[in-house]
């Protein structure tokens, strides 16, 4: 359980995260702010929390690592990083903008404390489970945390890797799917419907937890569960809402969108109220 | 140090994959973060020996099932952390299947692997079409950072692996699984991006690799008897290629003829007319398969079928000399 206390911060963490995610995004004037929005909680337990990490030193042997999948949600990350010290908060004000070191995608070369690049969906789950399997090689205890997008999932590699997990027991691997139920063309269930995730992984040997990916005492206690977990990989299945927390998002279609000034003026002067 | 031919080419009694098993072995001994990575291909490469290297390096060779694309990303999370892995399928799965992988989570990520295609081209001989890639080399040559080598023979893979283990980087390496015609002595050593003048000649030049560099020399003995003077360069890295070296020979011989186990389209063939264009445009004819499929069959119909022929680049260089 989270103490009060660790709650009131990460639930501001997880503000300034929102916060410092629009800015980013609306001083570009375009971005992927829905699946940016609905991870913002989860990234807040993380980089606030639970995931082991030191800002002086991105590359530190002894840190946990994070590997989005769903690359798109770069600008989320990027606050994080930027709020935990990882690179000066300036450098928020470059998203996307000619030789950035913050590109719409998640960019190992260009960003530090980013740890893995992706882009082409499907792809991290893979990567992850190397680097999973590599830490417990070398018997090491880092945990290797993978976020998945709910419409990346029809990609047929995370299958493949679901069962490789599996398979090579990778207990110190943590997945969650973002289940926030859109996509780019329409919802999930319209376009390529995935029944129960849970459901899905319990057939491969997974551990699985379903949670509200907005609950920050429910994440926690779930990773610390997933964590306890030895000899299985875990999945944390986050039903989230695309675009929480942004005024605008929450009523547009809002996988990628154009931002306008008042458009962010509006969502973080609701932040801030 | 340095490369030298044997005086005369014959066929290596060992095929390419034991000389992969056997050094596979050496230096996974020599070092705990080499791997092997299979995707449920692995007795066709280490035959026996794959229950032999499974229980000497336990932590070093694991087989992914049939999934190529999840192997690739597996590979450079594994590489991410200081791992060496050498990923094996027929070069179709890699080149192909997980085109997408190898470009995004190895090369634009800055992955350190190394990727085996085995049986390329007319080599799959008896799987047919749909794993006789003539597109390989093609699919994946325009991804800025990547690497490919085709060794020609046993020595020329041991000496690669050899290589490969300490470079960084992502590398394909494009190899025959069967016997090779034996064109260096042992203990050979290469520079990978440097191609190697095994005749010399005035009239033209052949540009030769894997399993057509015997027959190009087969190819320059021929022509040698009517007159012609072939010089024969074996450009084992058909990426970064040598660029140098093929602009020196074209200046030096006048005419260049490229023999690929390949389409003509994408490939060593089309790599040179990109350099010489600009470097020293001289006539050059490319021998290797005229933009179709494989079919099943033996090597030597399938080879006699597509055009792989020494008589097919002697004729090549008749044609490009008679260009100059």
């Amino acid at each position: 359980m989270l103490t009060q206390a660790k709650e009131v911060e990460l639930r501001e963490f997880a503000r300034q995260i929102r916060i410092h995610t629009i800015r980013q995004i609306g001083l570009r004037g375009f971005g992927h702010i829905g699946g940016c929005m609905s991870i913002a909680d989860l990234l807040s337990v993380l980089y606030g929390d639970q995931l082991k990490h030191d800002p002086k030193d991105p590359q530190w042997a002894e840190r946990d690592w994070l590997v989005c999948s769903k690359g798109h949600a770069g600008p989320a990350i990027y606050a994080a990083l930027a709020l935990r010290g990882f690179f000066p908060m300036e450098w928020l004000e470059t998203l996307n903008q000619p030789g950035t070191n913050l590109p719409s995608h998640c960019d190992r070369k260009k960003t530090p404390g980013i740890d893995m690049t992706t882009g082409s969906l499907g792809q991290g789950l893979s990567i992850a489970c190397g680097v999973a399997q590599a830490h417990l090689l070398n018997g090491k205890s880092n945990t290797i945390y993978c976020i998945m997008g709910d419409g990346e999932s029809q990609e047929g590699q995370n299958w493949e890797a679901v069962i490789y997990a599996a398979q090579q027991r990778l207990g110190n691997l943590i997945l969650f799917v973002d289940d926030n139920q859109a996509q780019i063309d329409g919802y999930v269930r319209q376009i390529g419907q995935m029944e129960s995730y849970a459901d899905k992984f319990r057939s491969f040997h997974w551990d699985v937890a379903d949670v509200d990916g907005h609950d920050l005492s429910a994440m926690h206690d779930a990773i610390l569960r997933a964590k306890s977990i030895t000899g299985v990989p875990s999945a944390i299945v986050l039903h989230t809402v695309k675009g929480q927390g942004c005024t605008f998002a929450l009523r547009s279609w809002c996988h990628h969108m154009a931002v306008s000034k008042e458009d962010m003026e509006e969502a973080l002067r609701a932040l801030n109220a | 140090m340095g490369y030298q031919t044997v005086e005369k080419i014959v066929m290596e009694s060992a095929g390419l994959s034991e000389t992969y098993f056997h050094t596979m072995m050496r230096l996974m001994g020599e070092n705990p973060d080499v791997m092997e990575l299979e995707a449920d291909l692995g007795v066709c490469i280490l035959g026996g020996g794959y229950k032999e290297m499974e229980e000497t390096y336990p932590g070093q060779l694991f087989n992914c099932g049939i999934q190529e694309a999840n192997m690739v990303g597996v590979a450079c999370g594994l590489s991410a952390v200081g791992k060496v892995p050498f990923c094996h399928t027929f070069s179709p799965f890699l080149a192909r299947r997980a085109n997408d992988q190898i470009f995004i989570s190895a090369c634009y990520a800055g992955a350190n692997i190394r990727l085996v295609g085995s049986d390329p081209g007319v080599m799959a001989a008896f799987n047919g079409g749909t794993h006789m890639p003539f597109e390989d080399v093609a699919a994946v040559r325009a991804f800025p950072g990547l690497t490919i080598v085709e060794p020609t023979d046993s020595a020329m893979l041991v000496n690669l692996l050899e290589q490969l283990v300490t470079l960084k980087g992502v590398y394909y390496l494009r190899m025959a699984r069967k016997p090779m015609a034996k064109i260096y002595q042992d203990g050979s050593t290469f520079t990978i991006g440097k191609g190697c003048v095994i005749r010399e000649g005035s009239d033209a030049t052949i540009v030769a690799s894997g399993l057509m560099v015997a027959d190009a020399v087969e190819a320059a003995d021929m022509l040698a008897a009517q007159g012609l003077h072939a010089r024969v360069v074996d450009m084992f890295t058909i990426k970064p290629i040598d660029g140098e070296l093929l602009t020196a020979c074209a200046r030096e011989t006048g005419a260049v003829v490229t023999a690929e186990n390949h389409n003509v389209i994408g490939g060593l063939g089309s790599a040179v007319c990109e350099v010489l264009s600009s470097t020293c445009p001289v006539p050059v004819e490319r021998v290797g398969v005229q933009d179709r499929f494989g079919e099943v069959g033996p090597i030597d119909y399938l080879k006699e079928t597509l055009g792989l022929t020494p008589a097919a680049i002697a004729e090549a260089v008749k044609r490009a000399v008679a260009r100059k």
